[in-house]
């Protein structure tokens, strides 16, 4: 193997060794119970009270309102959950959401469906984007929850989340975010745009796994996600993971203090890497708005290849991507996100998703400019459906 | 390292043999469709009643891949009858397995190479289906089977 470049950071990042050294201490000596009335136990309890006082800081909520989780997939069916039948309560049983959300999303919408919630799906057009004026016009006298995500985990564009919020905040009606892929990568302010349940997890900001957060404004009552002692309010009880907690919010605030210094570099390497795959293959097009989207997404679609067979290649030369091609998920379709922009099937499995960190150098994106065109033209070779392309058949 | 498939699976994957087409092919065969994300096309050439030479192409997964080239060496000299006994589990296992969910890759092979004898014999204007016998629906998604 040639070279390591990890690709993938959508998926997950590399934990900071910063972070790790903010968190080794609630894993070796300082093991006490926050809960723990002794002064044993209240240095970690001071820890988590410091954690979430650094969370609210940098996404400007207060730290009442910050309630750790085991991450993004508990935070979001956390929130949409309890939003969703605290307002049945009250005959309020439509949820508007996105057509490209996250399965975390879009499967407990599906399961609240199967308990009599009615769900409008908006469309996400072309450009992966939410139009305000379908928003509007879907909301109705009995929406419970308006719930759209941050940022898109796989073509990376960004909604007009402050429009979003504000126009719930009119119409009166609940609005989360589903911000795992926003937090750490681009400003959010949870206050300022009219906010009122936010998702985030450590992971996906070189945190640790297995730890993140739902930031609930103040005042939403809505029930416990788990029942037991005091922590978290008790609304979320469980022993808090303590070096969890602290390693989310020392990256958060790592993340935070260098993003402005990290974030144009990281675009001119996205926007390098995006212009050189397009300008190399032929009969390429990139997925998701080209301005609207998080500094270190690409994601390019291939026509005549298949992304499962193209990620093997390129983990023989040693780069870590993603794909959303069925092939590559076990599922007879390819990734709904894609569907959702229009994409035909076939040009779908032809995705190839790169999620670029501060990691990645210039040379990399020269090496990934440089390896890539010679895989997708070998795979091409050998693809009866490339044949039917050059050959202008239909094929879908 | 850790790794999705055998290294059987890999080996083909990576070195395909009998990839490319026969222009002068005497039958060829094409299953699957682009909406799956898997399309294989064999092409073979008869002679003697045996497989004198055989070719692939494959749009699809690393295991679509390498099931064709497998396949491809499993009925390469043999005779029509004989490649037309060789079942998507003999693929599988000659692979030395495949996960769960690719196993329809294997019968993409199997019918991609049953569909080009059957051109063979459409072409010589013998009636392939008592031969044969029922073949995947060209248009039919594979991947639903
Ligand atoms: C947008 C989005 N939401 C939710 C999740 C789920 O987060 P977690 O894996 O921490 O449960 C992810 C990560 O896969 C994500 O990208
Ligand atoms: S070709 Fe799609 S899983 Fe094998």
């Amino acid at each position: 193997m040639d070279r390591f470049i990890y690709a993938d950071n959508a998926a997950t990042t590399r934990l900071l060794p910063q972070v790790l050294n903010k968190m080794m201490p609630y894993l070796t000596e300082q093991y006490g119970n926050p809960s723990s009335l002794y002064s044993f136990g209240q240095t970690a309890r001071q820890a988590v009270d410091e954690a979430r006082d650094t969370v609210a800081e940098y996404l400007n909520c207060r730290s009442d309102e910050v309630f750790f989780t085991s991450g993004g997939s508990e935070a979001d069916n956390w929130a949409i959950r309890m939003a969703a039948h605290a307002m049945a309560k009250k005959g309020k049983k439509h949820i508007i959401s996105t057509a490209f959300e996250h399965h975390a999303v879009l499967h407990t919408l599906k399961a609240l469906k199967k308990q009599g919630f009615e769900i409008t799906l908006l469309p996400v057009y072309e450009n992966g984007i939410v139009q305000i004026d379908d928003l509007k016009q879907a909301i109705r006298p009995d929406t419970a929850l308006v719930t759209v995500m941050f940022a898109n985990n796989e073509i990376g564009t960004i909604q007009p989340i402050s429009e979003i919020g504000a126009v719930c905040r009119e119409k009166g009606v609940f609005f989360h975010t589903d911000a795992v892929q926003a937090v750490g990568h681009i400003p959010v302010d949870f206050a300022g745009l009219n906010i009122d349940m936010l998702s985030l997890a450590a992971h996906k900001f070189h945190g640790p796994k297995g730890v993140g957060a739902l930031i609930i404004r103040k005042g939403l009552r809505f029930a416990n996600l788990i029942e037991g002692g005091a922590q978290e309010k008790g609304r979320r009880a469980g022993t808090e993971n303590t070096a969890g907690i602290v390693g989310l919010a020392e990256a958060l605030k790592l993340a935070c203090l260098d993003m402005e210094k990290a974030t144009p570099p990281m675009i001119a390497k996205r926007d390098r890497l995006i212009s050189g795959l397009l300008g190399s293959v032929e009969r390429s097009r990139l997925n998701g708005d080209p301005i609207k989207r998080l500094p270190g997404n690409v994601n390019i679609s291939f026509e005549g290849i298949e992304g499962e067979s193209l990620l093997l290649l390129l983990d023989f030369k040693g780069v870590c991507a993603s794909s959303g091609s069925a092939c590559t998920s076990g599922s007879l379709d390819p990734s709904h996100v894609l569907l959702s922009i229009g994409l035909p099937h076939a040009i779908a499995h032809g995705s190839l998703r790169l999620s670029l960190s501060q990691d990645i150098t210039d040379e990399d994106i020269d090496t990934l400019l440089e390896v890539i065109p010679p895989i997708i033209n070998r795979l091409r070779d050998i693809s009866p459906l490339w044949e039917k392309i050059l050959k202008n058949e239909k094929y879908e | 390292m850790a790794q999705f498939y055998s290294d059987k699976v890999m080996e083909h994957f990576t070195n395909p043999r009998n990839v490319g087409e026969i222009p002068d092919a005497d039958g060829i065969g094409e299953i699957g469709n682009a909406k799956c994300g898997d399309i294989m096309k064999m092409y073979i050439k008869v002679k003697d009643g045996l497989i004198d030479d055989v070719k692939f192409k494959t749009y699809g997964c690393g295991s679509a891949i390498a099931t064709s080239s497998i396949a491809t060496e499993m009925i390469m000299g043999k005779t029509i009858e004989e490649a037309l006994q060789l079942s998507n589990k003999a693929v599988v296992e000659a692979l030395d397995g495949l996960p769960v969910n690719k196993i329809h890759c294997s019968v993409l092979a199997e019918q991609s190479i049953k569909a080009a004898i059957a051109d063979y014999y459409t072409r010589q204007g013998i009636d392939p289906t008592p031969i044969v016998g029922k073949l995947a629906d060209p248009h039919q998604p594979i991947c639903e089977l």
